[in-house]
This record gives C-alpha cells, structure tokens and sequence, in this order.
C-alpha cells in the first residue's frame, strides 16, 4: 500500500488509503519521509515553470527540482541517460523517438484519477466523435502501449499509458492587420509577392518544414500524403518552392528565438510570419496590432506530457503518481490556460479560473472585464475575443502535429542548404 | 651545473606547456579524433568512417558557404586594414602629446565596455525600415522609399563585423608605429620625400608586422564567427561557422567536428601564407 497517500493535501483520500493508516501506524513519519523525496524533472522551458515547482512543495510535501533545456537536449538526454531524471516533460514527437529506447515507464491509467476527463485528442485521438486524427505525430498515436514494458505503440486505449498530457495549443501565422488592411485566410498567403521582403519564417527545422508544408499544400503545389512524414521526393518539392521565394526576396529575415519573432513583428521589419501564441501576446502588449490569424486549412498543433523514468520506483513513483495527480487537478491547468495554452483535463481547471477567464480563454467569448495574465499583465480588455475562438473551433481544425519524420536527417541538410541558399 | 639549469629551464617552461596541451592540443585532437566517428540521432558511434568528409566535399552548400566565409573575411579585413591604418596613423603621427595619444586611444576602446552582441544588435534597430537610418534619409528627401539593403543584408554583416573588429587592427598597427623612430621620417623628407612617397617606402614597411598582427585576429575572428552573420543577416545567409552551430544543435557532433577541421586548416592555410611575406617575431 501507498505510503505517499499521506501527503498534506491528501488527494487520494479513500478506502485505499484508510486501509494503509491501519497497516502503518506512525503517519507522522511518512510525512517526514515525503518531505526528503526529490523528483528530478527536465524538459523543455515551456511548462518548466518554477511557480508549479513551488506549489508542489506546498500541496504535495516533496521537492521537484526542474531543468530546462531545448527541445533537442532533452531527447537526447531522455533517450541516453535515463538515470539522469525521473519525469521527463516532453513532447510528443519526442516521445515517438525516445519510447523505443526503453527509458520510460508505462503508466497505469487506473492510478490516474482524472483520467475519463482527459480530452479525447490525447485517447482516441478524436476531440469529438466526428473529428478526423490530424496528420503528423498525433498524441493518440504514441500515447498507449500494450502493458508494461511494451516498447511498440498501441493503435488504441489500452491502460497504460506513455505521457500523460500537460499542455498542448494551435499554432498558427501572426499578421500585422494594420499593415495589411485586408482579410487573410489563408497559409498560402505567406509565399503572396505582396508580402515581399515582409515575411518570415523560423529557423527551427522540425517546426519550419511543417509550416511550409502547410503553405505549399495550400498553395496547391504539393499535395502530402502525411505532412508529418514527408518522402524525400515531397522535401525537395517543398524546398524548391520556398528556395525560389527566398532569392526572390520574399523573405525578410528567418527568427530562431521567440524575443526575435517579437521584435521583427513589432517593429514591422515582418507583417506575416510564422508565430507562437505568446510572441502574439507579447506584441500585443506593446500597444501594436497583432493577431494570431485562423486560417482555413487549419492550425500546426503541438502538445507535451510527463512521462516516467524506467528507474523511479517504491515510495518516488506513488510521489510521481500523487503528482501527475495534481496536475490534473485543475491549478497547473488554470495557471497554463490563464497564458493561453490548453490542459488536458479543461473541466478541472474551471475552478481556478474566473468566468471571465473561462469564458474567454476556453469558450472564446467576449471578456466582460480585463484578462491578466497569472504574472499580472493585461492580455485582453472587455469585449475582446480570443483569436480563433474557442477551444473546440481551434483544437478541432487542427491540420497537422509536430512531427519528426522518417527522413529527418535528410530534412536537415536541405534546410541547411536551404538557409545557405 | 649544467644539468642543473637545463631542469630549471624546462620547470620554467612547464606550467605553459601543460596549459597548452591540456586546453589547446588535447582538444584539437579530440575534434579531429571525433569528425570521423558516425552518428545518429541520440548517439555517437565511435567508428572510423569518411563518411562526414565525403558528405562535406560531396556538397555544393560547402564550398558556398566556405566561400560566403571568405568573402565576409576579405572585405572585412580590407576596410578595418584601411579604417585601422588611418586611425593609427592619426594617433601615431598626428597627436604630439603622448597623455593626448593615450586619451585618443583610451576613447577607442570605449565601444568595448559592452559586449559584443549588444554592440551588434544595437545596429538593427538603427538600419531596419522604420529606423533611426532610414526615416533621417527620407526626412533629408534623399530618398522616398525605405532602403530595404541597410538591414538582413550582407551589408549589414559586414557592417557590424567592420564595428566589432576594427579596434583589433588599431591596437596593434597603433603599437608598431609608435616604435618607428621619427629620425627616419625626417631623413626621408630632407631627401626630399613626399608625404606619400615617405608613407609608402619608410611608414608601410616598418608597419607591416603590426599590420599582419591585425590581419590574423580580424581574419581568424571572422571566419569563425556565427552569432554576427546570424543576427545581422536575420539567417539569411550561411557561413562555416554557421553550419557547424546548426549541427551541434541537431547533436550531429561528428558532422560539426569534420567542418571545424575543415575550418581550422583553411584558417591555417591562409596564416601560414600570411607568415611567407612578414616575420611577425620581430615584433614579439
């Protein structure tokens, strides 16, 4: 029986756990042993964050020490040194790399309490039972195996789970509409001769490839068979457009980091480019016109999740299951959605948001008051609505997931050649 | 006795020689050791294998970008030559007061104070199309449309690698001329030597190991830059230096190890011919 299920907050107070109280009789002592219990969690920045560190150390007793790395450290380190860390925060695309190796443990979806309540894109894969699994790496696809120890995917819920899903959102293009002056609606817009020398695209390969890729299908040069997984053949299609459009001077510049995709709209060096939902906010705050811009043939989604270490075991794994319990309890959610990504389990979250917040956040309605953010920054003022509308208009046009391909090596040295070119 | 000093002298020389061994031979040879191992995704295979080398030579992208490598080195190193020369010759042979020269010079380390990058970054702001360059041109009337080149343009790299790197042809240019002894300028003109004509046959000549001194930190500091083309081009543009951080971001180690090879023996190369035309030792 669990010891850990004495922790302050009890969460899983139950039947379970009285008939633990009767097997152990100091609980004291346990408390004391939760507050010597260290997870060593790493991944990458986005939801490494040390407000939920803190509150941790708060509600549930022990101590979560989080590092922070690019996305490409962590699968490296995920997939080579799995004693380095106990919970991994990754994504799902790393995860289709890194699961084979062995490194992590499956998890026991019985031991989650939320688990019914967690979103249908990351089970069946289906948000609703009329959706389409998008391309790309889905979550549904790497996220069952058969049992414990199974190093190949299941097609299906099967019970054990490989990440538990923490934060996922839709990506899209940020535009300038004061600078444009007319609708957008479309990817194709970022190859428009009128946008010349006022676009832009990133620097990331695994990311950048799929935005063009959503560009040329929408362009109706190139129709992919899985824009997640592109044959060589499809690459060099892709490439040979965008490298006609960059020596044509279609480009103004090509950002690698977040403060840059900020400054180049903000400054208006770029009137369209490909954004992440923040960067928006970011300029936005500025006082500059800025919208994260829904497009018909859909958003570029990606979504990451907790996975366990193949070594945590005994007294740190029930620590590591109370806390994958906790954040599914709603504060982790509220904190993440307060910024504008999603939580699996939305409905918990509810509670540590106001109505305003909800409303806007997750049902896409108009503010009635100001939105802060959970740092304290005005997002949106009354009667603002979210771009894109709500949850189920952006998660349900999803096109395609962040993927890594067959062919990612490959991919690499056309992108390197791409940027030379 | 003899013994004796022989033991004392290779103590003395020993402290440099470990330093120099353990953080300049040992990692060179470790970079070359590992430009031949393979790699995958997650792992290093430590194999012998050309197959970095043959991809590297086996592709048009590396001789552009070795090439975009020169090029950003020679014509940086042309204009610092030329700025560095005249500034130099300014400090050296125009200013009498010795405090006055140290003030000047002092005064052009001054950018040095802030690093690097904000000495870069500083210049986008100034060039973009709604900057501090631009709207001044089209309030003079100059010009009615925003100059698009200024910024993420070759224009702008070497712009800021001119800025960044100047300094290093001043000092050492500065260095040697003050050692020229001003009896020999004034034989010159009692010859009846022009201005120019002393310049070329009396100050040029007694320079040149100062100049060669600047010549290898500009053009070693150029070719192995990445953060300045990065920036100033918005990733438009490629050099070596480039292409081996996009490796090692991608973990391809091997890959980048091969090209830093590459690298370090066409930086060689181009010193070791340097060297043919100045003997710098009788500067040191």
């Amino acid at each position: 029986m669990s010891k850990m299920r004495y922790s302050r907050r009890a969460v899983l107070k139950g039947g379970a756990a009285v008939a633990a109280a009767s097997a152990l009789p100091a609980p004291m002592v346990w408390a004391q042993e939760i507050k010597d219990i260290t997870l060593r969690q790493f991944g990458t920045g986005v939801s490494n964050l040390n407000e939920v560190g803190q509150k941790v150390k708060e509600d549930l007793g022990f101590t979560l020490e989080m590092t922070a790395l690019d996305s490409d450290s962590v699968t490296q380190r995920a997939a080579t040194q799995p004693d380095s860390f106990d919970i991994a925060d990754i994504e799902y695309w790393i995860c289709k790399k890194v699961w084979p190796t062995g490194n992590l443990q499956a998890m026991d979806t019985s031991k989650i309490k939320n688990y019914d309540k967690i979103v249908g894109i990351f089970k069946s894969g289906k948000l609703t039972p009329e959706s389409v699994i998008a391309q790309g790496t889905a979550p549904s696809t790497v996220g069952f195996v058969e049992g414990p120890g199974a190093t190949a995917f299941a097609t299906e819920e099967t019970g054990w789970m490989t990440l538990i899903p923490t934060i996922y959102n839709a990506d899209t293009l940020g535009i300038r509409p004061d600078l444009i002056g007319r609708p957008i609606d479309t990817w194709a817009e970022l190859l428009n001769p009128e946008f010349k020398g006022k676009a832009s695209i990133l620097d990331i390969s695994s990311i950048g490839i799929m935005d063009m890729a959503m560009v040329c299908e929408a362009m109706g040069e190139i129709q992919y068979a899985d824009k997640g997984n592109m044959t060589k053949d499809e690459i060099d299609k892709t490439f040979a457009i965008f490298t006609e459009a960059k020596k044509a001077g279609q480009f103004r510049a090509f950002w690698k980091t977040f403060d840059e995709s900020v400054n180049l709209m903000a400054s208006g060096e770029v009137v369209i480019q490909s954004m992440w939902s923040p960067a928006i906010t970011a300029v936005k705050s500025r006082g500059i016109d800025c919208v994260y811009q829904p497009l018909k043939e859909g958003y570029r989604s990606w979504g990451g999740g907790i996975g366990l270490s193949k070594s945590l075991t005994g007294m740190a794994l029930d620590a590591a299951y109370d806390y994958i319990n906790w954040y599914l309890d709603g504060w982790v959610g509220g904190f993440l959605m307060r910024q504008g990504y999603y939580s699996a389990v939305p409905e918990t979250s509810k509670d540590y948001m106001s109505e305003n917040e909800w409303g806007y956040w997750f049902e896409g309605k108009p503010a009635t008051g100001d939105i802060t953010s959970p740092f304290g920054d005005v997002l949106a003022k009354a009667g603002e609505t979210r771009d894109g509308g709500s949850f189920y208009d952006r998660m349900g046009s999803v096109a395609c997931w962040n993927a890594v391909m067959d062919e990612n090596q490959y991919m690499v040295r056309k992108w390197n050649e791409f940027i030379a070119s | 006795m003899l013994k004796n000093r022989h033991i004392q002298g290779w103590l003395q020389a020993s402290p440099l020689t470990l330093v120099l061994i353990g953080f300049l031979i040992l990692p060179i040879i470790t970079i070359v050791v590992v430009s031949f191992w393979q790699a995958t995704e997650f792992s290093i295979i430590p194999a012998f294998s050309l197959e970095n080398y043959e991809f590297l030579f086996g592709s048009h992208v590396t001789y552009k970008v070795f090439y975009a490598t020169l090029k950003y080195a020679a014509i940086t190193w042309a204009l610092t030559l030329l700025i560095g020369f005249t500034v130099a010759y300014y400090l050296a042979f125009h200013i009498r007061s010795q405090t006055m020269q140290i003030a000047l010079f002092l005064l052009c380390t001054i950018p040095f104070w802030t690093s690097n990058i904000i000495r870069m970054i500083s210049w986008i702001p100034f060039l973009g199309r709604n900057g501090i360059a631009n709207s001044a041109l089209q309030s003079w009337g100059v010009i009615d449309q925003p100059l698009e080149w200024l910024l993420y343009s070759d224009f702008s790299v070497i712009l800021a690698f001119v800025h960044l790197y100047t300094l290093f042809m001043v000092v050492p240019i500065f260095n040697t001329m003050t050692r020229i002894d001003h009896s020999l300028i004034e034989a010159a003109r009692d010859n009846g030597a022009s201005g120019f004509q002393t310049l070329r046959h009396v100050i040029v000549p007694l320079t040149k190991p100062g100049i060669m001194i600047g010549t290898i930190f500009v053009l070693t500091l150029v070719m192995g830059d990445f953060i300045t083309v990065r920036f100033m081009s918005g990733s438009q543009k490629a050099n070596v230096g480039r292409l081996i951080s996009n490796d090692i971001a991608l973990l391809q180690y091997p890959s980048a190890a091969a090209t830093a090879v590459i690298l370090l023996i066409t930086v060689l190369i181009v010193i070791g011919i340097l060297l043919r035309f100045v003997d710098i030792r009788k500067e040191l």
